[in-house]
């Protein structure tokens, strides 16, 4: 079969690899209709994430029709021929993190979770085409995939919904709405999203659907901002003004009250030195994570207030303003998104309309042409904001 | 996961000594020189600093090196340099400074006598006890049924080749060792309170004598078990010895962790999990690099264990 592989820092490429097969009883396997690339598949990319091997399958958004199931798997809850998306955390639905809903700790469903463990303190769970650190399975990028615990992760889109609109279950909308989510939102709330890229654009549709007052969007992409201007946000490009001045002065001085950072260890800053500062630490590995938006956002949210983080981070950061976090009462919340727990009531909010996540996809290729979805969504050309591949 | 062997902290202990001692003698040479009754003769203004840095070699070695047995003779070698020294500097000093000079010589006896011990038990045989603990949401009554059916053990023990119960407290084992040698032996249950603790260990005869002890305790939960096991091996001083010391290698505890982070597998999930890059399930070869996160071929299929790996 065809599938994106990575080859190196800065290289994918779509190669003949083997078809999958079944190596646990609980195994499906799925043809894949529809797959997206995600703005953490650019941390792989750009060798940011550590154990990647060259032939890794990427992808971990995708969804598609059941081909084949294991033995182990209740015909009740899966069967060949449904229509499935596929959360990209991998759980096990057995374990105490599945028990409280927390999937994306699955203590089981990592084979490599002896590497994560040294990294990380405890393990994490096993993601589809996403490192080795995460298990070394291969992605969804790719005419069929190998779905472990078949049984307790895809959901069956019995309705006629297109792909695209279902699509971003796998991932980017369950992430953003639990980044709003976790900002506990009030009605009075003024919530700012560092970030306008998917999952910036979809936290401020969750954050006004969870009835926030008013929502901020920064980024500098002047088409990304026009995206977020056009559904209804406030928007600072930080490239031409302070961030933390405008925000004061749509605040009136409070800051915002809830404050979600969807951006992560990639973060570029308005002010040039302090990008070098980071480039530079990084660069020579004396800090992994360049966290200019965390920072900024702890800086700016008012006292009391929360910072809600769905921007990846993977290893450690410099100059984190604990001052400010602890002085100011701030709570800080994170987490990769435990993807289950929000499948259904988000397929609901779908199909009711509240939320629409294909306003956010702008190119469509077939899987062959990756390589340019990477490269202009890398890039930001072609006002790219979401590529969706057709395998 | 928890758990922990008894000989790196100590020679750890002793990495942070060197360090100190390092630090000292290179940041206030006068101090050291003073106290210790060597004086500032020519000689000892060159060698503090000199056996300083050498100290902060040994401090590298054990603190940060993956290995501390050689880094641990490095001390004993050091120390056999101070001993020549200090008895050089005794012949050449008189009166309060004799009397400090060989209070040092004395503190250095004894600093060599531990450096000796670590180092002889870092690098050959002698008893090597691993702990780990996990927790599987199961009852205790469940997980303990499992364990006590001692031929499971083998679905998740990476060494394990076999275990076959010969009566109701005996059994047979059989482990692979380095180099695809095999050991053998029999063991009994020396103390067993089902849902609550197995303890066994090898009868008279064992290549490697060993003994275990596995514990079943109630979580807070309510629902969960805490699983604590202690493996103690006696490891044999002669070439089998020191190639299971080998084997075990840098961190000998990741392989009872490994293990029961797969009995866990097996117990909350039915089976050990596999992944494109880690298919061998029991059997993961190494940890880094793997195979490519890539779907197998069907030579590659055929060679997982066991077969098909559907059972």
């Amino acid at each position: 079969m065809r599938a994106v592989t990575w080859a190196g820092r800065n290289t994918v490429e779509v190669r003949d690899v083997p078809d999958p097969v079944m190596l646990n009883s609980r195994d499906a396997i799925v043809r894949v209709t529809s797959t997206a690339i995600c703005g953490s598949d650019l941390h792989l990319l750009n060798g940011y994430v550590p154990t990647m091997q060259d032939g890794d399958v990427m992808g971990h958004e995708f969804m598609g029709e059941v081909v084949e199931v294991g033995p182990g798997v209740d015909p009740a809850r899966l069967s060949v021929g449904d229509r499935v998306i596929v959360p990209f955390p991998i759980a096990c639905g057995a374990c105490n993190a599945c028990a409280a809903e927390l999937y994306s700790c699955c203590e089981n469903s990592n084979p490599n979770a002896g590497m994560a463990e040294k990294l990380f303190g405890h393990p994490t769970a096993g993601i589809f085409g996403y490192s080795h650190l995460t298990g070394g399975f291969a992605g969804g990028q790719a005419q069929y995939v190998r779905v472990p615990f078949a049984d307790v992760g895809p959901l069956r889109i019995e309705s006629d919904l297109t792909d695209e609109q279902v699509l971003f279950l796998t991932d980017v909308l369950p992430t953003a709405y639990m980044g709003a989510e976790m900002c506990d939102i009030q009605p009075t709330d003024v919530v700012a999203v560092w970030g306008a890229g998917p999952i910036g654009q979809l936290a401020m549709d969750s954050a006004r659907v969870l009835g926030a007052a008013h929502v901020i969007a920064i980024d500098k992409e002047p088409y990304r901002l026009r995206m977020a201007e056009q559904a209804g946000y406030t928007v600072i490009n930080f490239d031409e003004v302070d961030v933390r001045s405008r925000l004061l002065e749509l605040t009136a001085g409070r800051g915002p009250d809830k404050c979600v950072d969807a951006v992560g260890l990639e973060a570029d800053h308005g002010s040039p030195h302090v990008r070098l500062y980071d480039k530079a630490k990084q660069t020579l590995r004396m800090e992994t994570d360049r966290p200019h938006a965390l920072r900024q956002a702890i800086l700016s949210c008012r006292s009391g207030g929360i910072v809600s983080v769905v921007g990846v981070y993977g290893g450690l950061i410099d100059k984190f303003p604990a001052g400010a976090w602890m002085n100011r009462s701030l709570t800080l919340r994170t987490g990769q998104c435990h993807v289950h727990r929000y499948l259904k009531p988000l397929l609901q909010r779908i199909e009711r309309g509240e939320i629409d996540p294909t306003r956010i996809i702008t190119h469509t290729f077939p899987l062959d042409e990756a390589p340019r979805g990477y490269e202009i969504f890398k890039h930001k050309q072609d006002d790219c904001e979401k590529v969706v591949l057709k395998p | 996961m928890t758990s922990g062997t008894a000989e790196r902290p100590r020679a750890r202990a002793l990495g942070w000594v060197s360090l100190g001692l390092g630090v000292a003698q290179l940041v206030a040479p006068k101090a050291v020189r003073r106290l210790s009754g060597v004086g500032d003769s020519r000689t000892s203004k060159v060698m503090v600093p000199l056996v300083g840095a050498r100290e902060l070699v040994h401090a590298a070695g054990l603190l940060a090196g993956k290995r501390t047995g050689p880094w641990a003779w490095t001390r004993v070698a050091g120390d056999a340099m101070d001993l020549f020294s200090l008895g050089v500097a005794l012949a050449h000093r008189h009166g309060q400074r004799r009397m400090r000079l060989l209070a040092v010589t004395g503190a250095v006896v004894g600093i060599t006598v531990a450096d000796v011990r670590t180092a002889l038990r870092t690098t050959q045989g002698g008893t090597m006890e691993l702990t780990a603990a996990t927790t599987v949401r199961k009852p205790p009554p469940d997980v303990y049924a499992f364990w006590r059916r001692l031929d499971n053990l083998p679905n998740f023990m990476a060494h394990l080749d076999e275990v076959r119960v010969t009566s109701d407290r005996t059994s047979h084992w059989v482990a692979t060792a380095p180099f695809d040698r095999t050991v053998e032996w029999d063991a009994e249950i020396v103390d067993e309170v089902p849902g609550d603790r197995i303890a066994w260990r090898s009868l008279p005869g064992a290549d490697v004598p060993n003994r275990g002890e596995v514990r079943f305790t109630p979580a807070p939960d309510g629902v969960s078990t805490e699983v604590r096991v202690r493996m103690t091996y006696e490891l044999p001083a002669g070439g089998l010895g020191k190639l299971l010391a080998r084997y075990f290698g840098e961190e000998p505890h990741q392989q009872l962790d490994d293990d029961l982070r797969r009995f866990k597998q097996v117990m909350e999930t039915g089976e050990v999990v596999r992944s494109d890059g880690a298919p061998w399930g029991k059997r993961a070869r190494h940890e880094f690099p793997q195979r490519p996160a890539q779907p197998l071929t069907r030579e590659e299929l055929d060679q997982i264990e066991p077969k098909g790996a559907l059972v």
